[in-house]
């Protein structure tokens, strides 16, 4: 209030502030004429303000990427279509659609153990989420890396006796399957908290109802359940298939060639890494946003379908 | 309006009743729910348990198909025990999908509808048939399409639960259970949650189904139905029959103390 007196003893009062808007009579045949139009905008000067300062920022950060030689613009634009590139892409792909099945297909499972009724099921459930929630996704993948330094040979056997037949660890698991299973059961901890939070959406009613129709578990969790789980569950798998897309660079700890892998093999050989690492960013950003795109839509499309029963 | 019953003249004799309770005992932690239930319902019955609430009569229609498993005493329901075998002077916990077959036999209707939100109600009646009966869709659906003109929702079978009012929504259930041709339908108080002006719809569905000599078990607050419709009536208190006898005996000049004091409660 002190300052808007203030403003307006010094003149600089807008149209509508309180002070002077208090106890004006409306003309309303006035009113009345010029009503058509819109009521002018107020100003809004810290408004302005920000639009000007991010105008600022925004033309520097423009002439700084134009005007600094070593971004290497050339080598950005040679490299986006490089083949290896190309092929990298293909691999970070694979990855993340190999890695979130095993996660959702693995998620689901942990999720119907941790409601089960046995307490058996319930701990392994606890504790294998307890694991690989715990310790970093870098960490694990590197021990599948390697898997064939703990267990040199796969095969049955007695534990600390002969082993009745095996093979090579090498040949069983390549680092392609060694960087899946490593994102995989990583995300299958997080899967099971989301899958399980979408069951624990849907109304114990619904289950008990098709118990009594003679459903038995596993048709109740599938036709009945699962299905109307899904609508709480699917966003955040939609935010759980983006960062997986982007955590896959991980594997380039265990010398997988995807995107980040591919971009590194080619600046080792010729030093440009920060024109390689704009390629490999461009095109992260690229695929983010199409997946991102992707789930507002699919987002829109289930909460158009939404039919809940009235309660 | 007791409709007369048509005999059923096609059916077994009729010498064991479709539902036999001895003894039920059930406890949930130190609180003993049921505390020695007997209870018989023949065929073409319409047996109403009345009783306040907490008084244990829920839990007792759910321990009849199973829902809640019982501590001792049986229930044969058509001559079967629906949870348990009967091996080497022991009853043993049954297998889940022996629960389950025996489970489709018994029709249940629930108090909050329990439709399955993600089907309309076509969808919702015919699930089981085709699912657990295994039945061809086509004969599954031409009998939802007769049950839900029987229940009068010719023209709300492709809605989804969530676009019917509460009155429909419960006659879509007692579609969807009569769907699996039961021997004995259930109903745990199947107006309880319902507006006032939605109760009559259902009754009347309830009302009709009583006159096709359906035998049914009716957890109810409605002492109308219980006297027009029923043919006996049950009063539970304390996990205990208090009073069982002709609808209009009991409720209109009931023996028992404690019948006296509930339906004074509730008339």
């Amino acid at each position: 209030m002190a300052e808007l007196q203030r403003r307006a003893a010094e003149g600089r009062s807008q149209p509508g502030d309180p002070v002077t808007a208090t106890r004006t009579p409306v003309d309303i045949a006035l009113l009345t004429q010029i009503s058509d139009a819109p009521p002018i905008r107020r100003r809004r000067p810290g408004e302005t303000a920000l639009v000007a300062l991010i105008a600022v920022l925004a033309v520097f950060g423009i002439a700084v990427l134009v005007t600094n030689p070593r971004f290497d613009w050339p080598t950005v634009s040679r490299y986006l279509f490089d083949v290896s590139v190309a092929h990298g892409i293909a691999v970070t792909l694979e990855l993340t659609v190999y890695a979130m099945l095993v996660g959702i297909l693995l998620g689901v499972v942990l999720a119907v153990l941790r409601q089960s009724g046995s307490p058996v099921a319930r701990g392994t459930a606890w504790l294998y989420i307890w694991f690989f929630r715990g310790t970093p996704v870098l960490v694990q993948v590197l021990f599948w890396g390697f898997a064939s330094a703990l267990f040199p040979r796969l095969g049955l056997g007695i534990p600390g006796g002969p082993m009745l037949f095996g093979i090579d660890t090498n040949t069983v698991v390549p680092l392609f399957a060694a960087a899946v299973l490593g994102l995989g059961l990583n995300e299958a901890a997080y899967m099971a908290e989301i899958v399980r939070g979408g069951l624990l959406s849907v109304s114990p009613g619904q289950a008990e109802a098709a118990h009594a129709l003679g459903l038995g578990s596993l048709a109740t969790l599938r036709h009945i359940v699962l299905p109307q789980a899904l609508r709480v569950i699917i966003p955040p798998v939609g935010n759980q298939v983006i960062s997986m897309l982007k955590m896959t660079s991980v594997v380039l700890v265990i010398g997988v060639r995807d995107l980040l892998g591919s971009v590194t093999e080619i600046y080792s050989r010729n030093y440009r890494q920060i024109a390689l690492l704009l390629v490999a960013c461009v095109w992260y950003l690229l695929m983010t946003s199409v997946l991102t795109y992707l789930q507002s839509r699919l987002e829109r499309r289930l909460g158009k379908g939404v039919r809940t029963d009235v309660r | 309006m007791s409709a007369e019953r048509p005999a059923v003249a096609t059916n077994p004799p009729a010498e064991l009743p479709i539902v036999l309770a001895r003894n039920v005992h059930k406890s949930f932690g130190d609180t003993e729910v049921l505390r020695g239930i007997d209870l018989e319902v023949a065929r073409g019955e319409v047996l109403c348990l009345l009783g306040a609430s907490g008084s244990g009569k829920s839990t007792f229609l759910r321990c009849i198909n199973y829902l809640e498993s019982i501590d001792s005493g049986f229930i044969l329901v058509d001559g079967e025990l629906v949870g348990g075998e009967v091996v080497g002077g022991r009853v043993h916990e049954s297998a889940p999908a022996r629960v389950a077959a025996r489970r489709s036999r018994i029709g249940m209707v629930f108090q909050q509808f329990n439709l399955f939100g993600h089907m309309t109600a076509l969808q919702n009646v015919t699930l089981a048939p085709i699912k657990v009966k295994k039945e061809d869709r086509a004969t599954a659906l031409e009998r939802a399409h007769r049950l839900l003109d029987r229940v009068g929702l010719q023209d709300r079978k492709d809605h989804y639960p969530g676009q019917l009012s509460g009155g429909q929504q419960q006659r879509v259930a007692i579609a969807r259970a009569l769907a699996m041709e039961p021997a004995v339908m259930l109903f745990d108080e199947p107006t309880s949650a319902l507006d006032p002006e939605l109760v009559g719809e259902v009754l009347d569905v309830m009302r009709d189904l009583a006159a096709t000599g359906m035998t049914m078990v009716v957890v109810t607050h409605e002492m109308g139905f219980a006297r027009e419709v029923g043919t006996t009536a049950v009063f539970i208190d304390a996990g205990k029959v208090v009073e069982q006898g002709e609808p209009r005996q009991v409720i209109t000049s009931p023996n028992h103390e404690r019948t006296r004091a509930f339906l004074a409660k509730v008339l």
